[in-house]
């Protein structure tokens, strides 16, 4: 089977964001006041092959510890697996 | 006992390292004989020091340094540190180590989101590793950073480590990106690999109007060839 996959790379909680921090104050002069707590991460999509979800899902844990993210300073979420 | 002229010095090259010119210039200039080594290479036979230059490898893509640590020639350097090999990797190749596992820590973006390209005074925190064995506690250095992600961050227990074993070699003395208590270069714990944002290999000659890059390297020499 082939999944689409949509995987969150995210800074570890308290870590500095800057890039979330300049979105954010920048905000008001743009009339956005009403939007906080920006955070900046990545969002990579790919396809992967497996026999079953579990297997699937497996092999993208691996990938996201090995490569995807530093587990130092990152966390990442699988925010979508679709067979396809 | 070696001989100056004997010691032996690879710099690898990654696509995308830029330094690697300067670092064989810096290190040519204290008598190291120099040799490039490609990526792909299996091998670091021979070589005193290896030095992973600045730059950006594989374009920085993901995270510095993260596809680099991928790239053939890193399962040779973990051989090589393994015998006590010394390795120094410069910016770039700071950010290869942590991102190999090879030092602690991870190098996050500037604080100030600026890339970062100015002279920066730097103290000696550390002298009981080869890369500053020679110089005294409290010495300052003038070295030029340029960087984008230079913000060395580690958990608490990490940074105990580091200060207690004397790992912290190099701090700020004006913290210009955010780094954990004004890191600039830190050690592994036996010592023979070193990590630093700042670029001596471009404060070795009076064109480039800083010289303390030479003190450092000099240093360096020294404790190889003792």
């Amino acid at each position: 089977m082939r999944f689409a996959v949509l995987i969150e790379v995210r800074l570890r909680e308290g870590l500095p964001d800057p890039q979330g921090n300049t979105i954010a104050q920048a905000l008001p002069a743009l009339g956005f006041q009403q939007v906080t707590k920006v955070t900046v991460g990545k969002a990579i999509r790919l396809f992967v092959d497996a026999d079953s979800e579990t297997q699937a899902r497996a092999t993208l844990n691996r990938l996201c510890l090995e490569l995807l993210a530093n587990p130092i300073i990152e966390e990442t979420e699988v925010l979508s697996l679709v067979a396809s | 006992m070696r001989t100056r002229q004997a010691l032996n010095a690879g710099i690898v090259v990654f696509p995308g390292s830029n330094c690697e010119h300067d670092v064989a210039l810096a290190l040519n200039s204290v008598n190291v004989t120099t040799q490039f080594v490609w990526h792909q290479s299996c091998s670091l036979d021979g070589l005193d020091l290896v030095v992973l230059p600045g730059g950006f490898a594989h374009g920085d893509y993901l995270r510095p340094g993260a596809i680099a640590r991928f790239s053939p020639i890193m399962k040779a350097l973990v051989d090589f540190i393994d015998n006590g090999g010394v390795v120094l990797g410069i910016c770039n190749g700071f950010q290869i180590l942590t991102e190999a596992g090879l030092l602690p820590g991870a190098l996050c973006k500037n604080k100030g989101l600026k890339f970062l390209c100015q002279n920066t005074k730097v103290r000696v925190c550390s002298n009981i590793s080869p890369f500053t064995a020679n110089l005294p506690i409290g010495t300052e250095l003038d070295l030029p950073i340029n960087h984008f992600s230079g913000n060395y961050i580690c958990d608490t227990d990490t940074l105990n480590e580091l200060e207690s074993h004397g790992q912290i070699v190099l701090k700020y003395v004006a913290n210009p990106n955010g780094s954990l208590h004004d890191i600039a270069g830190i050690t592994n714990l036996d010592g023979n690999v070193m990590g630093l944002m700042p670029h001596p290999e471009r404060a070795c000659d009076e064109l480039c109007s800083i010289t303390d890059g030479m003190v450092l390297l000099n240093s360096l020499v020294h404790s190889l060839d003792s």
